[in-house]
């Protein structure tokens, strides 16, 4: 398995989607006695993961659609010039189409747009596409043999691989062999004899639009290939470039000046770039909080600090919309496995339903809400009797609060928008310049006691209708922490997020090492307290924190045979308890192999039989 | 004229053995490939061009020749991975069979790529007669003198010729062959005659004039198909088309545009919103966090680690530039390129540029990893060493500057060569 980033972070490689869906399943009903209601909140969760994803899919698609069909205009504009025999294009035909296509630094993003921008070849333009990576085209060879592999679909000879000779279709990996192999096929269809693979139709259609499709070559990531080889590559093509209609699509992550870094004028002069740029990330990101997080469509909410959260994990870190999305899903899942009251998080019809079915334990856990305790405290004496005791009670009461907090949001986002648009037109945008910030704003406290808001709304004051937007801003927009059972809808443990989404390596490793019955469970005793058999590594790591910068490795030792002898239950009195015998000696090397391995040590030549500590005191 | 030399040597009786090996070099676009090409097709001389670029291992080379002379199922007789003398016995082996009737002749283009191949090939190549006993002559095209090829255990010298330059009355005539149909051929040879007068100062490159040339034209006949101007007038034509010649000079010339492009602006006659290049596009837009990380690469790379604690450390007493200033750092850091830096340093630097509090998350070492995917950063050790990788900051002084405005950091401050 590999991975599309070469960060040094760590990678989950997920097990197949099957296998995984049986597991979360599994997960969820752990944790809660009653199973029914337990798989009803997954069904729900998933049922809104589902329509989430297919937003986003859609958003996708119409945010990729205006730079994909450009580039789809620009390869048919290519192949169609390349036929026709006026002078001009005559004069031109010897420089090979390029679109130089810039897609932002987030690399492992571009995949999806790339997979679409290949289908989309592959369908509507030629047949003939191949997109190739940097790291699987370290020297010429591979390159010419990445080309011919995808496009030809045989297997390339190149001279390297013993397993290669017993293929009897293996071809010589040169571009006189795809020459060869283009000139045949192009022969082919335009006899119009069907291909064997392909249907018919689709045959006929590409034998209309032009005899001659070219040939889309990919460059996924620009910036990662070997100048030299990407140089050779181009020369190459441009002799054959009279029989063979080359296309090259380049993908930079960086800035189009990189092309002319890379590539010398004589290589430069044989292709006709065009540039394409892509919808900066940050624009893209708008465009997704604007339809999955500022609408009243999906009833799932994310609160302040966790809206904070993955906007700084967007901005200060990866820039990736994707990672974006995939922590909106984590917020949801979490939502839905921790609070057993999100049953209600659905649609209006559905949940007044639920309400009816909450079991006295859920009703139970609506009247701890803080929320609802407030609400209660509001109530006259012999209401707040009937909340807290009678059940049924409770569940009209709680379909009304639903049906307010519906309401709520139903307005909250208009005239969210509406003070956004007012506010984004002042000077020094007091408000902030993008609708997320505002949002963020009024999640957290009253907006109209923002000193920003009173010092926006005075320099607006001129217009009439200010008192009229103020009413509706403090009639609409308080936080959603005033709104009852809120924490139906909105998630705010943004602390697990953060756990999750940002994982620092080296808490988790002195957590692990400090207290490892952290991840182990089966070091707690059934009283909760730590058992002594800590592994090695952490009584030596324990020992380890007592001493000084430099550590002398015999007492290390003895110290660490006493701690083991005393956990393996040995009489004090006895002889042998504390000597160091030979296991003990052996796995007392591994931990500190394995603390050096870590780097919480380094040997050191200042002083024989030491070593050196390299950390300070434990976190 | 080396043509001639070239023709005479060709067609002296085709049936005795020609010189072993030929040198041919000049200048890109001088004519040579092009000569060879039309001299080869027009005789219907026996040959197999190859370009060595193209021949990324030297069993395609064998493979072209063997093919080009006897067929595809000579070619197939190649072990994998051929040896010199496999194809020596190969070639003597085929040519027992249908022996030359006339010279047969090898075109190597791009030949100086046959110095970075094995150190046998070239020498081998250039009596490669004596070794196939064949009458067949290896023709080698380059860019480059032969003093530069010529081996240092010695080896037969071929012989040398030289391809000038073309005047500036031969580019003219070349030019003017590809007039364009629906105008007559007098008319282009003056706008041939135009565009020299503007671009020969600064462009003797006949590829790239004709691609100027092509691209310009239809400017240039404006006036004539309005029907403001007859043909006749050419200081009328003159008038009109100098100022797009000048500013094409500026952009398309050194392809800071495309072609197409180019045309497209001429078409929309946009004269005011000029089209911005390639170069002028040379911002990156970054995560905030990894714009810290280049600013402190960037800063590890050119100041010398002894100085770190002048720039970072608070209360470090006065320290001046003189004081610390070693022999060999008197010449300007940024003179002598970056200067590889070790993880720990890049961190350190990190979290005392950086304005908050952040923690070592895993997304810093990732980001850390991103740089060096864009090219921003350079990793100098093996990607394999785990520990203590060491970097290098691979871009400009401008670049960095621009980044660090956008973060409101002010770098001059903290660069040693500024101080």
């Amino acid at each position: 398995m590999s991975t599309s980033s070469v960060s040094k972070g760590c990678f989950v490689f997920k097990p197949s989607s099957k296998k995984r869906k049986t597991r979360s399943l599994g997960e969820t009903c752990v944790n809660v006695e009653n199973k029914k209601p337990s798989e009803r909140r997954f069904k729900l969760c998933e049922d809104l993961w589902n329509k989430i994803k297919a937003e986003t899919e859609v958003l996708q698609e119409e945010l990729n659609k205006k730079i994909l069909d450009s580039l789809l205009d620009f390869a048919k504009k290519c192949s169609t010039t390349r036929q026709h025999c006026d002078w001009a294009s005559k004069m031109r035909a010897n420089e090979i189409p390029t679109a130089a296509l810039v897609l932002g630094v987030n690399v492992p993003d571009h995949d999806m747009t790339f997979q679409s921008l290949f289908d989309l070849l592959k369908h509507s333009v030629t047949p003939h596409v191949v997109s190739v990576q940097a790291k699987e085209c370290g020297v010429l060879k591979h390159l010419l043999k990445r080309v011919l592999e995808g496009l030809m679909d045989v297997a390339v000879d190149d001279d390297d691989e013993e397993e290669m000779e017993q293929n009897p279709r293996s071809v010589h990996c040169s571009l006189s062999t795809l020459s060869d192999w283009y000139t045949a096929k192009t022969k082919k269809s335009s006899s119009a004899t069907p291909g064997k693979k392909r249907n018919v139709q689709d045959e006929d259609e590409h034998h209309h639009h032009h005899q001659t499709p070219p040939v889309v070559i990919i460059f996924k990531d620009l910036e990662g290939f070997n100048p030299r080889v990407l140089q050779d590559f181009i020369s190459i093509c441009s002799r054959y470039i009279d029989r063979l209609p080359l296309m090259f699509i380049f993908g930079i992550a960086t800035s189009p000046s990189t092309v002319q870094h890379m590539l010398p004028h004589s290589v430069s002069s044989l292709l006709c770039i065009e540039l394409f740029q892509s919808l900066s990330c940050t624009q893209h990101l708008a465009t997704v909080i604007d339809k999955l997080i500022l609408t009243a469509q999906f009833p799932f909410k994310l609160n302040g600090k966790v809206m904070q959260v993955l906007i700084s994990i967007f901005l200060y870190h990866d820039f990736s919309v994707r990672n974006f999305i995939k922590g909106l899903q984590l917020a949801l899942l979490e939502h839905f496995h921790s609070q057993p009251l999100s049953i209600l998080c659905c649609k209006k019809k559905e949940a007044l339903l639920n309400v009816t079915l909450l079991s006295g334990r859920d009703l139970e856990t609506v009247r701890q809400l803080p929320s609802f305790i407030r609400f209660v405290e509001k109530q006259e004496a012999g209401e707040q009797v009937k909340l807290m005791t009678d059940d049924d009670h409770l569940k009209e009461a709680c379909q009304k609060l639903i049906k307010d907090l519906r309401k709520y949001h139903k307005s909250y986002y208009p005239v969210l928008r509406c003070l956004h648009t007012l506010t984004s037109l002042l000077p020094r945008y007091p408000l902030g310049k993008q609708i997320r910030e505002l949002h963020l704003i009024c999640l957290e406290k009253n907006v109209w006691e923002n000193e920003d808001y009173q010092s926006a709304m005075n320099i607006v004051n001129q217009f009439k209708f200010v008192e009229f937007i103020d009413g509706l801003v403090t009639c609409h927009l308080p936080p959603p922490e005033s709104q009852t059972l809120y924490e139906v809808c909105y998630y705010s443990s943004s602390a697990t997020v953060r756990r999750h989404l940002n994982a620092t390596p080296r808490t988790s490793i002195q957590t692990a090492l400090s207290s490892p019955c952290f991840y182990l469970q089966s070091l707690k005793n059934e009283d909760g307290t730590v058992s002594n058999s800590a592994p090695d590594i952490c009584i030596a790591y324990k020992l380890h924190l007592e001493c000084g910068r430099l550590i002398n490795l015999y007492d290390w030792l003895e110290a660490y045979a006493t701690v083991v002898s005393a956990a393996e239950g040995q009489d004090p009195d006895c002889d042998t308890f504390g000597k160091v015998d030979d296991v003990k000696h052996a796995r007392f090397i591994r931990s500190v192999s394995e603390l050096e391995f870590l780097g919480f040590i380094k040997s050191t030549r200042q002083k024989t039989d030491h070593v050196a500590r390299l950390t300070w005191g434990g976190c | 004229m080396p043509i001639n030399t070239l023709v005479q040597n060709v067609r002296a009786t085709p049936q005795h053995y020609s010189y072993p090996s030929i040198f041919i070099y000049g200048h890109r676009a001088s004519g040579k490939s092009h000569v060879l090409h039309i001299l080869m097709k027009e005789l219907e001389l026996p040959h197999a061009a190859v370009s060595c670029v193209e021949c990324v291992s030297a069993a395609l080379l064998y493979e072209r020749v063997l093919t080009s002379f006897f067929g595809r199922s000579a070619a197939s007789f190649l072990p994998r991975s051929p040896s010199l003398s496999e194809f020596v016995r190969l070639y003597r082996h085929q040519r027992s069979q249908s022996p030359a009737e006339q010279t047969r002749y090898i075109v190597m283009e791009k030949a100086e790529l046959l110095r970075d191949a094995d150190a046998n090939l070239l020498p081998a190549l250039l009596r490669l007669q004596e070794l196939v006993d064949d009458n067949i002559t290896v023709i080698l095209l380059s860019e480059i003198v032969w003093e530069k090829f010529r081996p240092n255990t010695g080896c037969f010298e071929p012989l040398l010729l030289h391809f000038p330059d073309y005047s500036k009355g031969e580019l003219q005539q070349i030019l003017s062959t590809d007039s364009h149909p629906s105008y007559s051929a007098e008319l282009y040879s003056s706008y041939i005659n135009i565009l020299l007068g503007v671009f020969y100062s600064v462009c003797r490159d006949l590829r790239e004039l004709r691609h100027l040339a092509a691209l310009n034209f239809n400017k240039f006949c404006e006036p004539l198909t309005e029907g403001k101007v007859k043909e006749t007038e050419t200081h009328k034509l003159w008038r009109n088309i100098e100022p797009h010649l000048k500013k094409a000079m500026q952009t398309v010339y050194i392809r800071e545009v495309s072609s197409l492009q180019w045309e497209q602006m001429q078409q929309t006659e946009d004269e005011g919103g000029a089209l911005r290049g390639l170069s002028a596009h040379t911002h990156v837009e970054l995560p905030y966090y990894s714009k810290f990380l280049l600013i402190a690469a960037y800063l590890a790379s050119y100041n010398p680690a002894r100085t770190d604690k002048r720039f970072f450390v608070k209360h470090h007493g006065k320290i001046r530039k003189t004081n610390f200033l070693k022999k060999n750092e008197k010449t300007s850091n940024h003179l002598l390129g970056p200067k590889p830096f070790a993880l720990d340093r890049l961190l350190a630097i990190f979290y005392s540029v950086v304005d908050s509090r952040v923690a070592p998350t895993a997304s810093i070492f990732s980001q850390i990893s991103s740089l060096v995917t864009l090219q921003l950063l350079t990793q100098i050790s093996h990607t394999d060493q785990l520990d203590a990788p060491k970097y290098k900051c691979s871009i400009s002084l401008d670049f960095i500057s621009a980044v660090s405005r956008t973060v409101n950091f002010d770098i001059v401050k903290y660069l040693y060569d500024f101080l």
